[in-house]
């Protein structure tokens, strides 16, 4: 029997603005440790909607949702953002990071946060995830000065910083050419299986669909696969 | 190593929009300079009034107050016998004033006390006449209370000690009838008293009023002019370690005679009344210009926040709580405004350097404004206060961002 380090009950989102609507129907899946998970559908299926839901930073839903075994649902947003900043790295569908600051300091943030580690480790740390993700030459350019490809990796290498038990991605790769697609692929594939940890990709690359280990199909805020 | 991270993101935000910290910080600066160039404005005015006052004013006074004749009334049912309400003459008099003085130095909060007599005085030199008062007094306790000293510009004080036909004068009187130290000037009193005396000191106090209108002779002069014997004493003067809380020495005092006491408040109660409404205008004004710079800084990083609400949804996805966000924020205004405050603080200082500089004339001298750490260091606290207080509201908004709604955009 294999770890779940995720699972959700019944979730169901609704939202009003223009007219009630369900975004969500019904969602109830488990995750497993080390489990490479890729989410795909049609555009305004809720991929997304479901991942925010899923990363803890919307609380607004029906059903719960439980983290390495804890239930999230319901708890105050300073605990959230504890577990997100520990357990959660997160990629967004459009790179986003601090354009005053520069790579290397991006990256080190969410462990500058955490404080587990002195400052010197961090940084070393940072480097070699930037210089995994081919980026080594960047580090010290402000986030501001990167092409959109280069800050989409820089953002990956960030969401890898504290090591944590869930990479959610949505489109990972939507900006990068086929073969930095292929370096960002090798790396999920190699954190899931190597390190253990569990990446949940939403995308809609048929090709890294069909390669991960488990695809969940939406439509209409349902899982119809 | 986990404040450190939200201090370092503010610090960048600062340093990286130099152009708009500079700004922020400069309204305060000039708010803060404002405020402590007028804070030590009014302070200093108001210790150069305290001083005229006590010049010619004890912290406290003792006197017989003028009793009014009352109507004779024999029974509560009796006709009330009317009659014309006057000025009792014969109470004007502090009976065995010596025994009263004496008692009012032994008060451990006295710190020094004098007993004077006080008549008006006509100086005259052949046809030209000039109205004025005298006061009768021991000249050495009379200098050690108000510095009588300093204002002798001719003569000496032992010598009205020494000679009991002497005679101390306003510089504006010896000017007027050209009268010098060693001439003799005659004095008429209003009881029709005329005396002879010699002038043996010459004073200046730089108020025209009083130096062309006072004198000063020995205590047995005085009660000569008023035809009275050397019982009586108009007033007694004492002065106590702080003036400002005159009114608690007054009523003890007030335990051990049954004269009116009057602490100097009171007789200048008006001088006073004017000094505080200044003050308060003044400290209106400077406030709200204080008030006008924290604005800046609030506006400033209402815009920052705005502008930087993508910024904001990161660090909460990346798991900043809302107090982190707004320490952050509160951090950057209290950056500014630590610049603003101290650069203030520095102009504050330049301007009241500079000013006190300045020679305004008699009776004034120098522009009464001065250093005082109590108004600096208050200034400081509240420039400080204000721009943390008008940093936390942005902080705020910051911190109740929705990071998914940020995102979805
Ligand atoms: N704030 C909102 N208010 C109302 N409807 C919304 C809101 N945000 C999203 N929606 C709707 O919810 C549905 C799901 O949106 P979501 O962003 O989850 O789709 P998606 O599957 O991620 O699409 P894509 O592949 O284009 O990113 C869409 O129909 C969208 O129009
Ligand atoms: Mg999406």
């Amino acid at each position: 029997m294999q770890d779940t380090v995720l699972k959700t009950q019944s979730v169901s989102k609704y939202f009003y603005d223009p007219v009630k609507f369900r975004v969500l129907d019904d969602i109830s899946i488990q995750v497993y440790k080390g489990e490479f998970l890729t989410l795909v559908g049609k555009s305004g299926s809720g991929k997304s909607t479901l991942l925010y839901c899923l990363s803890t930073m919307d609380t607004d839903y029906e059903g719960s949702i439980e983290i390495l075994g804890k239930p999230i649902t319901g708890s105050n947003i300073d605990t959230l953002a504890a577990i997100r900043n520990e357990n959660i790295g997160f990629v967004f569908q459009f790179h986003y990071l601090l354009p005053e600051f520069t790579c290397l300091k991006n990256v080190m943030i969410p462990a500058l946060k955490l404080g587990r580690h002195s400052r010197e480790e961090i940084e070393h740390k940072a480097i070699e995830k930037l210089e995994m993700l081919g980026l080594g030459e960047q580090a010290l350019k402000p986030a501001s000065k990167l092409s959109g490809g280069q800050q989409q990796r820089v953002s990956i290498a960030r969401a890898l910083i504290n090591d944590p038990a869930i990479i959610m991605c949505d489109e990972p790769t939507g900006n990068l050419d086929s073969k930095n697609s292929k370096i960002v692929f090798d790396i999920f594939r190699q954190l899931s299986s190597e390190y253990g940890q569990t990446i949940i990709a939403v995308t809609h690359d048929n090709d890294i669909a069909e390669r991960s280990d488990r695809t969940i199909t939406l439509e209409d805020g349902k899982i119809v696969a | 190593m986990k404040l450190n991270v939200n201090y370092s993101i503010a610090l960048t935000h600062i340093l990286s929009r130099k152009r708009q910290t500079i700004t922020a910080a400069l309204g305060v600066t000039i708010g803060m300079a404002i405020y402590l160039f007028m804070n030590s404005l009014s302070a200093g005015f108001t210790k150069y009034s305290r001083n005229e006052i006590f010049k010619s004013n004890a912290h406290i006074k003792i006197y017989q107050d003028d009793e009014m004749s009352k109507p004779l009334v024999t029974h509560k049912d009796a006709l009330t016998v009317i009659i014309n309400p006057q000025i009792t003459n014969t109470s004007k008099k502090i009976i065995n004033p010596e025994a009263l003085l004496a008692d009012v130095k032994k008060q451990p909060y006295i710190t020094n006390a004098i007993a004077q007599v006080n008549f008006d005085a006509f100086y005259s030199r052949g046809s030209t006449q000039i109205k004025g008062t005298g006061s009768g007094v021991d000249i050495m306790d009379n200098s050690a209370m108000f510095n009588f000293g300093e204002y002798m510009v001719a003569g000496s004080l032992k010598a009205l000690q020494d000679n009991k036909n002497g005679i101390i004068i306003g510089s504006g009187i010896s000017d007027k009838l050209s009268l010098g130290i060693d001439d003799n000037i005659t004095v008429s009193s209003s009881y029709g008293v005329v005396k002879v005396l010699k002038i043996v000191g010459i004073f200046s106090t730089g108020s025209d009023f009083n130096d062309s209108s006072k004198c000063y002779t020995n205590i047995v002069t005085a009660q000569q002019f008023l035809k009275e014997g050397p019982d009586f004493v108009s007033a007694i003067y004492a002065n106590t370690p702080d003036p400002d809380v005159s009114q608690a020495y007054v009523d003890k005092l007030k335990n051990i005679t049954q004269y009116t006491v009057e602490d100097w408040k009171t007789t200048n109660a008006d001088v006073l009344a004017g000094d505080s409404v200044r003050g308060l205008m003044m400290g209106a004004i400077s406030l709200s210009i204080l008030l006008v710079a924290g604005f800046g800084i609030y506006n400033i990083l209402n815009m920052t926040v705005s502008q930087k609400i993508n910024d904001i949804a990161i660090l909460k996805a990346i798991g900043f709580s809302g107090k982190d966000v707004i320490r952050i924020f509160v951090s950057e205004a209290f950056i500014m405004g630590l610049l603003g405050t101290f650069a203030g603080v520095c102009t504050g200082l330049l301007m009241v350097k500079i000013m006190s500089g300045i020679y305004v004339g008699p009776p004034i001298g120098y522009f009464p404004i001065y250093f005082e750490l109590h108004i600096f260091a208050g200034s400081f606290l509240l420039g400080l206060g204000i721009t943390i207080c008008a940093g936390f509201f942005p902080a705020r908004k910051a911190s109740k961002v929705d990071p998914v709604s940020i995102f979805r955009r």
